[in-house]
């Protein structure tokens, strides 16, 4: 944002204004194509099981075909950009740290469960966003996952999951 | 007067000290909530719910646990409005009205009476709330027990229906943002015929889809994600509370008790609709303009203007619990969580709740008015405390709610797959939230999916499929009239509109 020649406009706000109308498209078709498949119809004993679910699917097409339509024909307004590069770039900053976190926590190889990759997350965050110092990101995300374990294991007895850390200091 | 009666039982349950400890532990908790970013009412009771599981098990218990639970819905009201004044943020939607005079007067220095004339009037609006439910949810419920299914088919309709005619954005997108609800709820076992819907073989999806995980998704990591975009600080004012302000604004409130008036009346009018409480805090700024002497000031930092969205904010905010605890139609998405923690208790909202647990209901009518008391102090003496805060720098509170989410998330269903969903959900959050989809009706479509069905499913069973039943008597037939007026209420203005020969406004943009 700061510099505004550099800064890219990923996509208008048209073009992912079609883009998710053509997902509920797609989403109702499946909808109605499984309400079909079930029976939507009246059966022997009352409304069949796709009954309900069809009409659904029926909304949620001629809804999205008159997004489709609002969007194309939309002037000025759809010409807007989405999201700029800058700021997505921020987000993404965000959402891949996310999903690596999400992984960490359970996977086929080594999963650490809740509270280690939880301490690991904020680590990442401080250091790469706010640039502290390692005595104090050491000191904040220990002390905040320590804190959770606390109050979720102990406190609330609500068991989260847990991995071979958790297991060396005896919680299974 | 059999409500004050059993107002007075009420009390006696709330008031112990167990259950007040909880009232302030929950308002306290709620405001902090309000405050953060990414952690709004409905998320935030969204996340604790489960940890009231084993607290809602004990005799009692599910009095303590929706006293906690409603506590933290009204401290994040509370909270909303300081981060409107202090940070020109609106923590809610409704409070998006609270910063068009809020945020001037921090400027001007008068931080500290914006947010004593927020607090007061949104305790007053809250007051005007409660007494409404106190008096009005026992004639409701006593009728509503004569509903079947036609009749809560219709009411169901009713709520949707409004969601169509009180949106600002475009009417398609709340229709197509709702469908994705009901058809999201549809996933899983249909519950009549056993028969596995939308699932197409995927083991994962046998459960369906919890509401609580598109809540914390949706409005958590996806409020999360907007606020990324603008950047990684807060800039705002220094709020300064002591008791000569507060003292020197409650002098100066009485003056607008026409303006508090309105704001309330509008707020409960509105509240009782689904959707209601952001168009009650905009109405309610917009008469209060039109009316007031100072009309034209309005805008540049008075307090009138912070008095009238607010009232209205929390008289409406208050009033979707009638509803909700009546008829088990939540008003807001918050009130559809905690609609969800009843469920999960084991509690059947609705009419038949008043005569079966009357401890429950006139428990939690009370704890509004203590909980409404203790947050007023609260707020006003902790304000400073509160701002700090929002002073944590991003690069820790970030991940931090990142965190409390995943937990929230995981320990829903005790599963991992629920934690994925809520990233795929905050994605998508994003994504409606930039094109103005409208998230509130998918959430409470997800909620009330099976059983607006079953009460489809129902009236066609003793109807034989004619629908004609939604117009079979007088009571059934006027509430469907009545949702068809509001579906079709963004046509029939336009044809007013044209027939007027007006030009067509654009619809106001949101914020």
């Amino acid at each position: 944002m700061q510099e505004g020649n550099r800064d890219k406009a990923i996509g208008s706000v048209r073009a992912w204004e079609v883009v998710v109308a053509a997902c509920f498209l797609v989403f109702g078709a499946i909808v109605v194509w499984d309400s079909q498949r079930l029976g939507a119809r009246w059966g022997d004993e009352g409304p069949q099981a796709g009954y309900f679910p069809f009409y659904i699917g029926i909304f949620i097409i001629v809804s999205a075909a008159m997004i489709l339509y609002n969007a194309i024909t939309s002037g000025a307004k759809g010409r807007k950009p989405f999201v700029m590069w800058e700021q997505l770039r921020t987000i993404l900053v965000v959402m891949v740290p996310s999903v690596l976190y999400v992984a960490l926590m359970e996977n086929p190889w080594l999963s650490m469960g809740m509270y280690v990759p939880s301490a690991l997350f904020i680590a990442f965050f401080m250091r790469f966003l706010g640039k502290y110092g390692w005595l104090r990101i050491a000191a904040v995300s220990i002390g905040t996952t320590v804190a959770f374990f606390v109050m979720f294991e102990i406190w609330f007895k609500v068991p989260l999951p847990k991995g071979p850390l958790e297991a060396a200091f005896g919680f299974a | 007067m059999q409500e004050i009666h059993n107002l007075m039982g009420g009390f006696a349950v709330a008031l112990s000290w167990f259950n007040l400890m909880l009232m302030l532990a929950g308002i306290t908790l709620g405001v902090i909530i309000g405050v953060l970013p990414g952690l709004g009412g409905a998320n935030g009771v969204a996340i604790l719910l489960p940890l009231t599981f084993s607290m809602a098990q004990q005799p009692g218990g599910a009095t303590s646990a929706i006293i906690l639970l409603s506590c933290i819905y009204w401290g994040a009201l509370f909270g909303g409005a300081i981060t409107s004044i202090l940070f020109n943020i609106p923590g809610e939607p409704w409070s998006v009205a609270t910063t068009f005079d809020g945020y001037p007067l921090g400027q001007k220095g008068r931080a500290g009476a914006a947010l004593t004339a927020a607090f007061t009037s949104s305790f007053f609006g809250a007051l005007v709330g409660v007494l409404m439910i106190t008096f009005l949810s026992p004639i409701v419920a006593r009728f509503a027990l004569q509903f079947g299914p036609p009749e809560f088919f219709s009411v169901y309709l009713l709520t949707f229906c409004a969601f169509v005619g009180m949106s600002r954005g475009s009417p398609f997108k709340t229709i197509a943002s709702m469908m994705l609800g009901f058809a999201l709820a549809a996933v899983g076992i249909d519950t009549v015929t056993g028969q596995l819907r939308l699932t197409f073989g995927l083991e994962v999806l046998l459960k369906g889809f919890d509401f609580l995980i598109a809540v914390i998704g949706l409005f958590g990591i996806g409020e999360i994600l907007l606020t990324l975009e603008e950047g990684l600080e807060f800039k705002g004012t220094r709020a300064r509370l002591n008791m000569k302000v507060v003292l020197e604004t409650w002098k100066e409130l009485p003056r607008y008790w026409k303006t508090s008036l309105r704001g309330a009346a509008v707020g409960c009018l509105m509240g009782i609709v689904p959707g209601g409480a952001t168009p009650a805090s905009f109405m309610s700024y917009g008469i209060a303009k039109k009316m007031s002497r100072d009309g034209e000031k309005f805008g540049t930092g008075v307090v009138e203007g912070v008095v009238a969205p607010e009232t209205a904010a929390h008289a409406a905010g208050t009033s979707a619990l009638l509803p909700m605890i009546t008829l088990g139609v939540p008003g807001s998405p918050t009130a559809a969580v905690l609609l969800g923690g009843l469920l999960i208790w084991g509690l059947q909202p609705g009419p038949l709740l008043f005569t079966e647990k009357p401890d429950f209901v006139w428990g939690l009518i009370a704890s509004m008015y203590l909980g409404n008391i203790v947050g007023l102090i609260v707020v006003l003496t902790c304000v400073p405390l509160f701002a700090a805060i929002l002073r944590v720098p991003f690069a820790i509170i970030m991940p931090v709610i990142m965190v409390i989410c995943a937990i929230g998330a995981y320990t829903v269903h005790n599963s991992m797959f629920d934690v994925w969903l809520m990233l795929i959900f905050g994605a998508m959050g994003y994504v409606f939230k930039k094109l103005d989809y409208p998230l509130a009706p998918l959430v409470l479509a997800l909620v009330l999916g099976d059983n607006a069905e079953n009460a489809f499913r129902q009236s066609m069973l003793l109807s034989q499929g004619d629908m004609r039943i939604f117009f079979s008597n007088a009571l059934v037939g006027s509430i469907t009239a009545l949702s068809l007026l509001l579906l079709f209420w963004p046509l029939i203005s336009k044809v007013i509109e044209l027939a007027r020969g007006k030009k067509l406004r654009p619809p106001p943009t949101e914020e």
